[in-house]
């Protein structure tokens, strides 16, 4: 391979890492936001875990997308640079992930929603060629389990609930699902990363629909009509919501470049 | 006095035996009365010329306890003679409850959090219906949230004894 060839792989590579590294740190993030102020300590508790999951994911993907950075390179990026020290038209989060949480329906149907879609990401993902990306995948993978199921039964408790919290969970699932689409339509960096990374996209936009129908026929929601769907996120593309996140997020670091606590 | 020890290579196996003890010796930081071999997160340990290479696996992605559980290595050992220790994380095989020492469960089960029920690869483990009440022995005992005092936890409470218990989730 000629040397712009083995340039443009590292890229691709470190695109790829960094797009799975925003997205969880970003779905953290929000989720940590209900630290103490959830409905019950228990659920309290269980988001502020699931926050924790994501944000150690996260922090595996970075490390790797550092070390790729690092090869063959004079200046030296670390975890911590990449998270704190890039702009919002450098992140490459889902824009699901940056979305306000609203209030509990839409906090709940957002991380099933992308949770689910981890799964099966992850699930094939633990079969790529990059050994690091595998293995980040397979101990991701049994976290995930537990986000699926711990949101599912949340979604089934309030769609198959009271009429108050049925109609909280109809107007959620409508307004999040034009973020859904982008999920399952490949970047540049995903499909230039075919040959070590193979996800058949239209299979897991079935597996994930299918799990989604049975989860929504337990609480008697229905999947919404066939709508026009965001996308931009994985190139950079956001709300204007990620802004107000990184502006909190990344605040300490700027203003004290280096701090450490 | 260890340069030696350091130095002989391959290591004798005595050696490589101590190490394995001083570590059963070092505890996870949230839950002191089990040991880091017990938890199977030691997983391996290696000679290098002149140093010594401790592999550890993390229980959860976002486990705060690593960095803390890497010191706590490297003090023990060093207390121990040993120089030049290297921790290496290690994220593949994923770490599993199917790790944990039968002594681990037990001590675990002492001191009042019930032990992983079951086997990871067996997937009716997220299903899993009887947790005993490490309080009373009872099998009646329900699941209140999946999440408990640390991500590796789950929260149950006992219908019989009507006690709360934290459970360590098969994983």
């Amino acid at each position: 391979m000629d040397s712009e060839a083995t340039n443009n792989a590292k890229k691709d590579l470190v695109n790829y890492a960094l797009f799975l590294a925003d997205s969880s740190l970003i779905m953290g993030h929000r989720l940590s936001e209900w630290t103490g102020h959830g409905p019950m300590i228990e659920q309290d508790i269980a988001i502020t875990n699931i926050a924790l999951d994501l944000i150690g994911q996260a922090r595996n993907f970075y490390q790797y997308a550092a070390e790729v950075i690092n090869i063959q390179n004079d200046k030296k990026v670390t975890e911590d640079d990449l998270a704190y020290l890039r702009d919002a038209n450098e992140f490459k989060n889902l824009l699901i992930t940056e979305l306000p949480n609203g209030d509990w329906a839409f906090t709940i149907s957002k991380l099933f929603l992308f949770s689910t879609w981890q799964f099966y990401f992850y699930q094939t993902l633990i079969y790529s060629k990059d050994e690091q990306l595998a293995a980040i995948a397979e101990k991701s993978l049994k976290e995930v389990t537990y986000h699926v199921i711990w949101s599912g039964d949340w979604v089934i408790r309030l769609g198959d609930g009271t009429e108050e919290s049925k109609n909280r969970m109809k107007k959620a699932v409508l307004n999040l699902w034009p973020y859904t689409g982008e999920m399952f339509i490949p970047a540049a960096f995903e499909d230039n990363l075919k040959n070590s990374v193979s996800i058949n996209f239209s299979n897991m936009q079935n597996d994930w629909i299918e799990k989604v129908k049975l989860v929504f026929s337990e609480a008697t929601l229905s999947i919404p009509e066939k709508m026009w769907m965001q996308s931009g996120g994985k190139n950079g593309v956001h709300t204007e919501h990620l802004g107000y996140i990184l502006a909190e997020m990344q605040f300490m670091q700027r203003a004290y470049p280096g701090l450490e606590w | 006095m260890n340069e030696q020890k350091i130095n002989s290579n391959p290591p004798a196996f005595s050696e490589t035996c101590e190490a394995w003890n001083i570590l059963s010796s070092v505890n996870d930081p949230e839950i002191p009365v089990i040991s880091i071999v017990d938890l199977g997160i030691v997983r391996d340990v290696k000679f290098h010329e002149e140093m010594v290479e401790v592999i550890i696996t993390p229980t959860y992605s976002g486990c705060p306890a690593m960095d803390f559980i890497g010191a706590n290595i490297k003090q023990a050992l060093t207390e121990n003679g040993f120089k030049n220790i290297k921790i290496t994380h290690r994220l593949s095989p994923a770490w599993t409850t199917d790790w944990m020492t039968d002594e681990g469960k037990q001590k675990l089960k002492a001191f009042g959090i019930a032990p992983p029920v079951g086997k990871s690869f067996d997937k009716d483990y997220l299903e899993t219906q009887e947790v005993e009440c490490p309080h009373c022995h009872s099998l009646n005992t329900q699941l209140i949230s999946q999440f408990g005092s640390t991500s590796c936890k789950a929260l149950y409470q006992c219908n019989n004894c009507c006690e709360p218990f934290d459970y360590f989730k098969c994983h």
